[in-house]
């Protein structure tokens, strides 16, 4: 393996360390008596530098190492987590989650996933791409980010700097019922954040590329021209007047439309009943257009996982189709809860994917004619309970399908339940840069509150 | 005092047989370039949680995180890197990394080391050991037992109790020495409740600070979360939808102080002013508030989750005033941006680990008391609304546009509260809000201990707080236009 930084001595990660070094965590829980045992173990490290105004700023080397044991004896369970490694402390550590275990009450939902639900097949997911990039050449990349975005125009007056960012990881997951299974993975990243300035005062905005394979990412001057133009575009925003009106979400933020719909979903927020979707399975949740699944196993996608935290093989699956619940967000533990079976989900979704339609962007804002593009929301005022929405927003007032000027200080608010069934269309434009890929949306009938 | 320097040495350095010598060892690598500061964080942290729900404690979690961050400054520019192995080859080699930032050759020498005391605002203490683990258990399931004796509509009840105790050791190439053991507890109940038709509604409360568990079990604390948790989910089942567009706005004493935090706190921290990049930057001297509104950040309260003695460079935390009588006086600075800026640091740098590098955070920040009555205040109002409990907040610094969501808010119509209405996320802009504050009341509170700061994807402790206040003009993001 090639190493990440020039000065790193320890050279390639031994994973056979780390393997070993699982099986003495479960052997020391099986030595304490307990009935069942999981343990994770990860190493990564990684390289991050920033520039900012031409000049390096920050030069980080990071190297992160953790392990993580949860304990069965029974139904009672017990977790421990450390950061070191050495082979008392590993001890030490199921010691102190066994511990725990004494005064935990008794479960019958608690313990390891279902051995018939372990992934057995192992796919290369093609994860691992290190980068050969020293703090030299970082340096020289983020510069140049930086300078195509303060070359864009003259009213880019400052900036927050341009980052490159490369991490390289392996985790690895064992547990008593035999599952030993191991990930090697990349991330690097690209980012810049500047401000436009004018009269009307600053704006600052920003853009990213992030991706498994370095050769995947975008061009550093495209990095810094994007967010050049998106800090520019927000200069002299306007409050607007409170009104009814339908929104498009812009594809970065559309993805949030989607962890909402997840958190309700979630094995959590069902069994909890805290949840605005409960029992809602095979019931329209969405507009009938609407299709949502979900691919962990897509080749170098940055959501993908061959199995999931648990162990449990990954799978393709529908989440929504024909606007209709197909199915639940489960683990293991919330699963037994429900009755249900594990949808290896444990750790989260693997990829999840809206269908796109035929229109991008431009298309989305012609066929909604009159009302909101959000660019940007700020806040928290999401309650999984009751649906109910209220977040902040930044964007731009459109009229006739065409933008007519840049707003801000204005809040969107809704119910999910009704903006779910008002999903009117998802654009082409897919945003492929997170774990959830999704085009812009239009949603219609939301409150804008403003002056 | 050197006590506790001497008792973070035990703990940090003497198991890794780091001596003065050692430590003179790295000093001198880390400044062999042309190095302006640099410094070593020691930490050792333990974190236990215990969590309750369906009547029954049925999990609990222990962490420990242990560690030393090696930073090296030369002018604007910082090299990094960290271990979790604290033993010299590991800290030689960080060091190697670090001091990379500057070119070879020149560069300072290591002063004398010399300790510094911080402040005492909190016993040096290991809270995690303070009850036994049944007692822990007993104390979440007696939480339970009085949220749901409260009400038969309570369907659920989450409680979760933790704690950390915290050791850190700063050694710095100006010689300062500097030490601190953080205790740091929190109890937390969030309450579902199902009312007619089936409707559910949440409530949450909770509280803590730099103490023993036993801070708890006194009198009626830990009741009274589970209680109020209650309360405000009953209310909610009768929350009506919030009105949208411009009101104004009554905001209660305590927790909806986080309202500064956001409108001003942020966009005070010395790195975005010293950059340029705040709206608030170039800017002291200038009115930013009206006359009644005086904030400051203010690291020396005793025991409270936001304090620190010593931040975490070693600087002595301090109350810095923000705002006076509505004129913006100063910043809240870490070294380097003190330095950049050529002020002095105020105590506000402050980092989640070893492995995340310094900057300015706030501690707690509030605004003090006025003269007004609350009720008049209130009673003042025409049409507008009253909110007494919030979730979280955000801002855009640099634009100056802050949000924060209230979970718990009443219409105020003719001067009387009359209908709950379900939360609504205010919006407003940080340099101009305070200037519309007509009204600061006498009941200046601190929130009860459980507000948590994220910055940078770095999270850290933090408390807010002011008096029952009215803004005459806020965006309330309701659905009734």
């Amino acid at each position: 393996m090639a190493s990440v930084t020039e000065t790193d001595t320890r050279g390639a990660f031994n994973v056979d360390e780390l393997r070993e070094g699982v099986a003495s965590a479960l052997a020391e829980a099986r030595r304490l008596g307990a009935s069942g045992a999981e343990a994770s173990l990860s190493l990564s490290r990684g390289m991050v530098v920033t520039v900012r105004l031409g000049e390096v700023e920050t030069i980080e080397h990071t190297r992160d190492r953790g392990l993580g044991v949860t304990v069965y004896f029974g139904q009672h369970t017990g977790s421990a987590s450390s950061s070191d490694l050495r082979a008392t402390a590993i001890r030490e550590t199921v010691r102190a989650a066994a511990s725990i275990a004494k005064y935990t009450a008794a479960d019958d939902c608690a313990g390891l996933a279902d051995p018939d639900t372990l992934a057995t097949d192992i796919p290369d997911l093609d994860l691992h791409h290190p980068w050969a990039l020293g703090s030299e050449a970082a340096i020289e990349l983020a510069q140049r980010c930086e300078a195509a975005a303060r070359d864009t125009d003259a009213r880019i007056r400052n900036s927050d700097g341009a980052s490159v960012s490369s991490h390289e990881g392996v985790e690895v997951y064992g547990n008593t019922h035999g599952f030993l299974g191991t990930v090697a993975a990349t991330r690097h990243g690209l980012s810049c954040a500047v401000i436009a300035q004018n009269e009307s005062g600053m704006q600052r905005d920003y853009w990213y590329s992030a991706a498994r394979r370095a050769g995947d990412l975008e061009a550093a001057e495209q990095v810094g021209r994007s967010a050049a133009q998106r800090s520019l575009r927000r200069l002299d925003a306007r409050k607007l007047a409170t009104r009814r009106a339908p929104v498009v979400y812009e594809a970065p933020v559309a993805a949030s439309l989607l962890s909402h719909f997840v958190g309700a979903v979630r094995g959590s927020s069902l069994y909890r009943q805290a949840s605005f979707l409960l029992d809602r399975l095979d019931q329209p949740v969405f507009a009938p257009q609407v299709r949502i699944d979900e691919r962990p196993h897509l080749k170098r996608a940055l959501g993908s996982a061959p199995f999931d935290n648990e162990g449990v093989a990954t799978r393709d699956r529908d989440l929504v189709r024909d606007g209709i619940l197909q199915g639940y967000v489960l683990d293991s533990y919330s699963a037994r809860k429900l009755k249900l079976r594990t949808t290896g989900n444990a750790g989260g979704v693997h990829n999840l994917s809206i269908a796109p339609g035929e229109r991008d962007l431009a298309g989305l804002l012609a066929q909604m004619h009159t009302g909101l593009l959000v660019t940007e929301l700020i806040g928290f005022g999401v309650n999984t309970v009751t649906g109910d929405y209220s977040r902040g927003a930044a964007g731009f007032w459109v009229e006739n399908g065409e933008i007519q000027y840049p707003v801000e200080e204005i809040t969107v608010a809704g119910n999910l339940k009704d903006m779910f069934r008002q999903l009117v269309a998802v654009g082409s434009d897919v945003d492929l840069r997170g774990n959830i890929r999704t085009g812009s949306i239009l949603i219609d009938g939301m409150t804008i509150a403003g002056s | 005092m050197s006590d506790v320097i001497e008792r973070a040495r035990g703990a940090l350095l003497a198991p890794a047989g780091l001596g003065e010598a050692e430590l003179d060892r790295l000093m001198g690598r880390l400044l062999d370039h042309r190095i302006d500061y640099a410094d070593l964080y020691f930490q050792h942290s333990r974190h236990e949680a215990w969590s309750l729900e369906e009547g029954r404690v049925k999990s609990g979690s222990h962490n420990i995180e242990q560690g030393v961050g090696v930073r090296a400054v030369s002018g604007e520019k910082t090299g990094f890197a960290y271990s979790d192995e604290i033993d010299l080859p590991a800290l030689l080699d960080a060091a190697g990394a670090a001091r990379a930032i500057a070119r070879h050759g020149g560069g300072t020498r290591a002063a004398a080391r010399r300790p510094v005391a911080g402040r005492e605002l909190y016993a040096p203490i290991d809270p995690i050991g303070s009850l036994d683990d049944a007692a822990k258990v007993r104390l979440l399931e007696e939480v339970e037992a009085e949220a749901r004796r409260q009400d038969p509509r309570v369907k659920q009840v989450m409680a979760s109790l933790a704690a950390v105790h915290e050791v850190i050791l700063v050694v710095r190439s100006d010689g300062v020495l500097a030490a601190d053991i953080r205790p740091l507890v929190r109890l937390n109940v969030t309450v579902i409740v199902e009312g007619a038709g089936g409707r559910r509604e949440q409530g949450s409360h909770g509280g803590g600070g730099r103490y023993a568990y036993a801070y708890f079990l006194q009198g009626d604390t830990a009741k009274g979360y589970a209680r109020e948790a209650v309360r405000q989910a009953l209310v909610n089942l009768e929350a009506v939808p919030a009105p949208a567009g411009s009101l104004q706005v009554v905001l209660g004493p305590g927790w909806p102080g986080i309202l500064l935090h956001e409108a001003i706190g942020h966009g005070l921290e010395g790195d975005f002013n010293r950059k340029g990049t705040s709206a608030f930057a170039g800017r002291i001297g200038e009115r930013v508030a009206s006359p009644e509104c005086t904030v400051v950040d203010d690291g020396t309260l005793q025991d409270r989750r936001g304090s620190l003695n010593v931040d975490d460079e070693g600087t002595p935390s301090q109350c810095t005033v923000l705002i006076e009588n509505g004129v913006l006086k100063g910043y809240m600075q870490d070294t380097l941006n003190a330095r950049l800026m050529k002020v002095a640091p105020t105590g506000n740098g402050r980092r989640e680990s070893y492995a995340h590098l310094p900057m300015p955070r706030m501690t707690n920040t509030y605004m003090l008391a006025d003269r007004h009555d609350p009720q008049e205040i209130i009673g003042s109002v025409s049409n507008g609304l009253y909110a007494v409990n919030f979730g979280g907040g955000q801002v855009d610094i640099t634009s100056g546009k802050f949000v924060f969501s209230a979970s718990e808010a009443y219409l105020i119509e003719g001067g009387r509260i009359t209908r709950p209405v379900k939360g609504a996320t205010l919006i407003g802009n940080g340099p101009d809000v305070l200037t519309r504050v007509t009204h600061v009341g006498n009941d200046m509170q601190l929130d009860s201990g459980v507000g948590t700061c994220g910055k940078d994807g770095q999270s850290v402790p933090v408390g807010v707080g002011q008096p029952t206040m009215l803004i005459d003009g806020l965006t309330v993001g309701g659905t009734q236009s």
